[in-house]
């Protein structure tokens, strides 16, 4: 075993861009990004820029989950990421000329319930197919899917994004979910180039996998993105699919296309491989651009797949597609019709209960969804809905929004500015997730509470805040201490303070006292500079108030 | 009809050894996963009873031909014969892997189309289309419990090349010359 890591680990040295694609560990976790932090190029701004004639983008999405469960869709075989090579592979997983498909009961169940939280309609029959191309991790030369007949059609997801001018405003989308089928996974293979030859890893043949098709209902890559995080806190909540994209438990594949409004849709490419929320942003307003400036050339928009390079940001021709492609599908010989059932009641006679899978038992446990999440915290801590999408967006954020909570006896509005605007600005801004915040939520509450107390202002309070971000073994109040950063009590000081600044300022102060009272706020800001923010803006505002009226 | 009567035959021969092996050749007939793994000879033995059990309910099945029989559609029944146009040539060789561009090879193709084009005679009207014998059968399914797996060793044994514990396959999918640089490669080899 250790020699394979060794030789794998050469391989990965030795290997072009195909193996950070197939082995995405490599190029590190990137995933607490969501919706709210996605910088994207936004369509508007996209239509004013570059097209008269308002050609906009149209995107459709294809959607991998790999179904959370202990073994393969038709096979006994665990399931399991970095597993040593081929050790998760049976003579089926690897088609042994014999062998036969065994339906995972629980890959079904995840489906099912999976379909029911997006509202699909579940079809009491449904079939599996062969879908046949060759390649080398696939040794069967089929996939069993289901395309005549998935198990699940016509749903819908519901989500959000924040937009608006200043990126702060919830605006409510909505995607329609045209099937749900049961498909096999394929092996993974590793290209040595240098020895022109392809390692073949099976161990994720066969794994259960959830293919989900979006509707082409959205329109840049902001929206997909945020269509997809909504998608991965429904599979995670569910625990069907574990929907880290970085492991490729959950992929994307992304159909572009661009029209000009009410004319029919333009020539799509489809483009892959792609691992990350953030890319697929990118990924998708960078094909609708090129797009764009094809038609606008002169040219035509080829049907292609298309790969993303996240080093140059830009997609990639891989294969030409319609036309060479033939998947000759054809109905799965080796498996009946699978039947779900709507409720006990509607069990043939004499059928094994272990042997079916009940719509209605599935219903009955579902756990809370992230919808129904964001309302209870709206409706706990009377925050802003846009609040609530940030919260449950950024893993891991509620909880620490709420431990807080606990541990301050400060107002939710007031705490909520301080884990977007503060905590969470740092950690986007390092690429950091939750639970790497140097500041723990108690450290935050203590702050919070000293600035609440009167023991600090604001304005330190932000500076305490990226001291203690800085060196997070110091408290805050050991931080303001050391700094001497306490508020100014000494009324004697203050007092000669501001009348230094009103000496030095005697068009102002006339001003004042003419009647131009907002002159008063740019006095009271010299103060605080004199000060470096530890006077009481208040108290400053009274002194200043007293000596120029 | 031709093509009823010959599945019968395929049926009744069934149960000699002969067409086990043509069986297993073209698909996945066996039915039970773990007794090949474990043991050839009882795979065998149960595969053999199960097609002994098709075969012996014959004489219940009025349906079922006792012998075949063979009657040759004459060829005005039949839609006028495919015509194999180049491209389509091209397209096939790429989905299937395989060079059948020679004189024997197009005329293979177009015997089997014309065999086939026989099933246009048969009325399918009213009649809904089958996937599988098993259709009425309630789809087995089974718990999320590991019972498989771990069996590299086992596996790679069965490969040509391995390196450590990967299967090896030549880099990625050679794509193929295209016609014109086939044609030359085809004519060089005729001659």
């Amino acid at each position: 075993m250790a020699a394979s890591t060794v030789a794998a680990s050469e391989l990965l040295h030795n290997m072009n861009k195909q193996i950070s694609i197939l082995f995405p560990k490599a190029s590190c976790v990137i995933r607490q990004i969501s919706t709210s932090s996605s910088r994207c190029d936004c369509p508007p701004q996209m239509r004013a820029k570059s097209t008269p004639q308002q050609l906009v983008g149209v995107v459709g999405l294809e959607i991998h989950a790999q179904i959370n469960s202990n073994t393969k869709l038709f096979s006994g075989s665990p399931v399991g990421f970095s597993a040593p090579p081929n050790s998760l592979v049976s003579p089926f997983d690897a088609s042994l000329p014999g062998t036969l498909p065994v339906l995972n009961t629980r890959c079904v169940e995840a489906a099912v319930m999976t379909a029911l939280a997006l509202n699909c309609t579940i079809n009491r029959k449904s079939l599996f197919d062969r879908k046949h191309y060759f390649y080398a991790d696939l040794p069967t030369g089929y996939q069993i899917t289901q395309q005549r007949r998935p198990i699940a059609v016509d749903g819908i997801l519901h989500y959000s994004l924040l937009g608006g001018k200043k990126s702060n405003q919830m605006i409510r989308k909505s995607v329609t979910i045209k099937q749900i089928q049961l498909e096999q996974d394929s092996g993974k293979s590793l290209h040595d180039n240098l020895r022109s030859q392809t390692l073949i890893d099976l161990n994720r043949a066969g794994v259960g996998l959830m293919e989900l098709v979006m509707e082409p209902d959205m329109s840049c890559g902001e929206e997909a993105a945020a269509a997809v995080r909504e998608l991965q806190l429904i599979l995670q909540a569910l625990g069907t699919c574990q929907g880290n994209m970085s492991e490729g438990q959950l992929r994307v594949d992304a159909n572009v296309s661009v029209h000009k409004p009410g004319e029919p849709l333009g020539i799509r490419a489809e483009v892959k491989n792609i691992n990350s929320a953030r890319f697929l942003c990118r990924a998708i307003d960078y094909e609708i651009q090129r797009q764009i400036e094809v038609l606008q050339r002169g040219g035509t928009v080829q049907n292609e797949t298309r790969t993303y390079d996240s080093k140059s940001g830009e997609t990639i021709p891989m294969r030409e597609k319609e036309g060479l492609q033939d998947y000759r599908f054809m109905p799965e010989p080796n498996l009946p019709p699978l039947i779900v059932y709507e409720d006990n009641a509607s069990l043939p006679t004499g059928i094994d209960a272990c042997q079916v899978v009940v719509v209605q038992k599935i219903r009955e446990g579902l756990p809370e969804l992230p919808s129904v999440k964001r309302d209870r915290l709206v409706q706990t801590y009377g925050i802003l809905p846009e609040h609530s999408l940030t919260l449950v967006n950024e893993d891991g954020l509620m909880e620490y929004f709420e431990a807080v909570l606990k541990a301050t006896k400060r107002e939710p509005r007031k705490v909520i500015g301080w884990v977007k605007n503060e905590l969470v600005a740092h950690l986007k801004q390092q690429d950091m997730s939750v639970s790497q915040s140097p500041i723990s939520p108690s450290a935050l509450a203590e702050l919070l509470e000293l600035q609440e107390t009167g023991h600090i202002s604001s304005s330190v309070a932000k500076q305490v805040f990226q001291e203690m971000w800085r060196s997070p073994d110091k408290t805050a109040s050991q931080i303001i201490q050391e700094q001497d950063l306490g508020l100014l009590s000494d009324t004697a000081q203050l007092h000669s303070i501001c009348q230094t600044v009103l000496d030095s300022h005697p068009d102002e102060v006339h001003a004042i006292r003419n009647g131009n009272k907002k002159v008063l706020n740019k006095l009271i800001g010299l103060v605080q500079k004199e000060t470096k923010g530890r006077a009481d803006p208040v108290v400053v505002r009274t002194i200043i108030q007293e000596k120029t009226s | 009809m031709l093509v009823f009567s010959l599945a019968a035959k395929r049926a009744c021969r069934g149960v000699s050894l002969k067409s086990f092996h043509l069986l297993t050749n073209d698909g996945y007939s066996i039915t039970n996963v773990e007794h090949i793994h474990r043991n050839t000879n009882r795979c065998l033995q149960s595969h053999i009873t199960n097609v002994t059990r098709l075969s012996s309910s014959r004489p219940h099945n009025s349906k079922v031909p006792e012998v075949a029989t063979w009657e040759p559609v004459p060829d005005h029944q039949l839609p006028p014969p495919a015509h194999i146009p180049a491209d389509l040539v091209d397209k096939l060789e790429r989905l299937a892997l395989v060079d059948f561009r020679t004189k024997e090879g197009l005329a293979c193709l177009e015997k089997a189309i014309r065999f086939a084009d026989q099933l246009h005679v048969v009325d399918t009207s009213g009649v809904e289309p089958m996937d599988s014998v098993l259709e009425e059968r309630a789809l087995n399914l089974r718990d999320d419990a590991v019972t498989d797996g771990d069996c590299a060793e086992e596996l790679l044994h069965l490969s040509k090349k391995t390196v450590e514990e990967y299967f090896v396959a030549p880099p990625g999918n050679i794509p193929l010359p295209t016609r014109e640089e086939r044609a030359t490669i085809l004519k060089h080899s005729e001659l």
